[in-house]
């Protein structure tokens, strides 16, 4: 018998920058409101820890905020496996290498899980030390709705 | 005679926002400076008034790949400032601790973004194509670092167990005893990768650099010792200010440091290497022989080599601590407050790090001054250029900037923690 399909969830970002914490506060939403079989993880945004966060599950959802141009709050769901393209975060990442560079990665690694899908949040304000904006606390609330939903469906 | 501008805008790996300008005259080069767009984050101003205890875990924040660096000057400085002495063991676990750093910090670096330089390859991603095996073997090393990190610090990034007088909760021998199997087997791991850096094709540039670090310990330093140089300084921390100064130049927004009446220093492995290669641990010694590497080293390419021989060093030094640990009776010794000022330098891996904090008798937070090894390291960073570069100028301009951003990459730069940095522009005259 094979083992059961291993799911996880990542909430990315540095909670003292800002709108940088909103992955981190989905995380934190969805704890006890999804099935048994999913994992919840925070985590500060390093690529090599994320590598290996994403070879260790055959779902992986990620979740953090991006900097592109959209009004801050904007969700958008991007399938990393059709080969969306994570755009940059808002700077939790070391020495640039963060989601974005994981993600790529781990496809040059061939390690990407058999579904690997990234919520990215517009964020607005990245100061340190810095209250994340009201319309991103909205949105992450919205996101932690949407992933529910697709966790619960699955 | 014709003039050409070239504009980059954004040099890669290296941490932060700043940029990289060159003027070039014909065959000369006639400025080469490092511009740190990266706004000041001004921790010494918001430090006043904060309770010491508060320092070790503010400070921190500074810096995502080297918060033990920062814990562990902040913490050294409030003891020196309050006249504690921590226990042994204490001090066994910060050198363990600073160990988990060093790992975390020399490997993402060297494996993530200066081994693509050397490769040919623009970055990681590229590389892992061609190469996966030395980018998951860098992935299982660095995770050693993390492990230490976690188990002692409370978690991998940001440790929240370190405070003034030691930690808030010590490891039991038993807690300690798992990660023995996972340092044995990165150890071996990175004495196979020291050997594969070794063969990489380095340039030969050399600089008559003034090395400064942490020296005179009778150990290879973290966290103690006096602060020495290649010309002759040799004093305490207490003393840095004396012979050490910030200044402020317009093209950056990060000071930058320079030995009073000296000029630029450098600061960093191959600083820390040339002045305690003797002290390195018998595996790092045979691998450092093995790669090529003399009792000193001023190439900077060679950098890496240098940065792979501590982390060897950081695997045996880690080892030697867990089977040496014997748990203190306290994990942490009482404060007395009372006003006064402390002094600290400890060797962050990519430079020796200085913190200096004034405290008020109810411990508040009067005055603090937190020079990172960056700052020290960005004069040192622009003379490499002015030095090295112009022999490269009739390099195409692709080449001719990728050979500039090496030379900046060889000194790790962080340039979050220096402003407390990269976009390139070249102006052909």
């Amino acid at each position: 018998m094979s083992e059961p399909p291993r799911r996880l969830v990542v909430g990315v970002g540095n909670p003292d920058r800002g709108d940088d914490g909103v992955g981190r506060l989905v995380a934190r939403l969805l704890r006890g409101r999804l099935p048994a079989d999913v994992r919840i993880e925070e985590q500060a945004g390093g690529a090599a820890e994320l590598v290996d966060l994403l070879q260790q599950a055959d779902c992986v959802i990620l979740v953090d905020a991006a900097v592109s141009g959209a009004p801050p709050g904007t969700i958008r769901r991007l399938d990393c496996r059709a080969g969306d393209v994570v755009p940059e975060s808002g700077g939790a990442s070391s020495h640039g290498f963060g989601v974005a560079q994981a993600v790529a990665l781990a496809a040059a690694l061939s390690c990407m899980p058999r579904v690997c899908v990234a919520y990215v949040i517009e964020g607005g304000s990245f100061a340190v030390g810095g209250a994340m904006s009201g319309e991103v606390v909205s949105a992450a609330q919205e996101a932690a709705r949407l992933i529910v939903t697709e966790l619960t469906a699955a | 005679m014709t003039r050409k501008t070239i504009k980059v805008d954004v040099l890669a790996r290296v941490e932060g926002e700043g940029g990289l300008r060159l003027v070039i005259d014909g065959n000369t080069l006639r400025e080469a400076e490092l511009k740190i767009f990266e706004p000041p984050r001004f921790f010494e101003a918001f430090l006043r008034g904060r309770n010491y205890t508060e320092v070790p875990d503010i400070t921190a924040r500074i810096c995502g790949i080297c918060p033990v660096a920062y814990q562990m000057s902040a913490v050294h400085a409030m003891e020196d400032a309050l006249g504690i002495t921590v226990s042994h063991p204490i001090r066994e676990l910060r050198r363990l601790l600073y160990c988990g750093e060093w790992v975390e910090s020399h490997v993402l670096h060297m494996y993530m973004l200066h081994a693509p330089d050397f490769l040919g390859y623009e970055g990681a991603v590229e590389m892992a194509k061609d190469y996966p095996d030395i980018v998951q073997t860098g992935l299982r090393i660095k995770k050693a670092g993390n492990a230490i990190l976690k188990l002692l610090g409370g978690r991998e990034i940001h440790p929240i167990n370190v405070r003034v007088g030691g930690f808030y909760r010590v490891p039991t021998k038993r807690e300690l005893a798992p990660l023995r199997e996972e340092l044995q087997r990165a150890l071996e791991m990175s004495l196979n990768a020291v050997r594969l850096i070794a063969g990489f094709e380095f340039p030969d540039c050399t600089r008559d650099y003034e090395m400064v670090s942490l020296g005179k310990a009778g150990e290879y330093p973290f966290n103690a010792g006096r602060v020495v140089s290649s010309k002759g300084v040799d004093i305490t921390p207490q003393e840095y200010d004396a012979h050490f100064e910030e200044y402020h130049v317009e093209h950056s927004n990060a000071l930058h440091s320079r030995r009073v009446g000296a000029g630029s220093y450098l600061t960093g492995p191959i600083a820390r290497y040339s002045l305690n290669s003797a002290l390195l641990s018998p595996l790092a010694k045979q691998a450092a022989r093995e790669a090529g590497l003399e009792a000193t080293c001023n190439n900077p390419f060679r950098s890496i080599v240098v940065r792979a021989v501590e982390v060897i060093f950081a695997f045996e030094e880690a080892l030697r601590v867990i089977d040496a640990y014997e748990p203190p009776d306290r994990p942490f010794e009482d404060v007395a407050l009372r006003a006064g000022t402390g002094y600290a330098c400890t060797e962050a891996p990519r430079g020796m790090l200085y913190h200096r904090y004034s405290i008020a008798e109810d411990g508040a937070i009067l005055d603090a001054k937190i020079v990172p090894p960056t700052s020290q390291n960005l004069p040192s960073i622009e003379d490499d250029l002015r030095t090295f570069a112009p022999a490269w100028l009739q390099q195409d301009t692709n080449r001719l900037r990728h050979l500039c951003e090496q030379t900046i990459r060889n000194h790790d730069p962080c340039i979050s923690c220096s402003v407390h940095f990269l976009k390139l522009d070249i102006v052909r005259v």
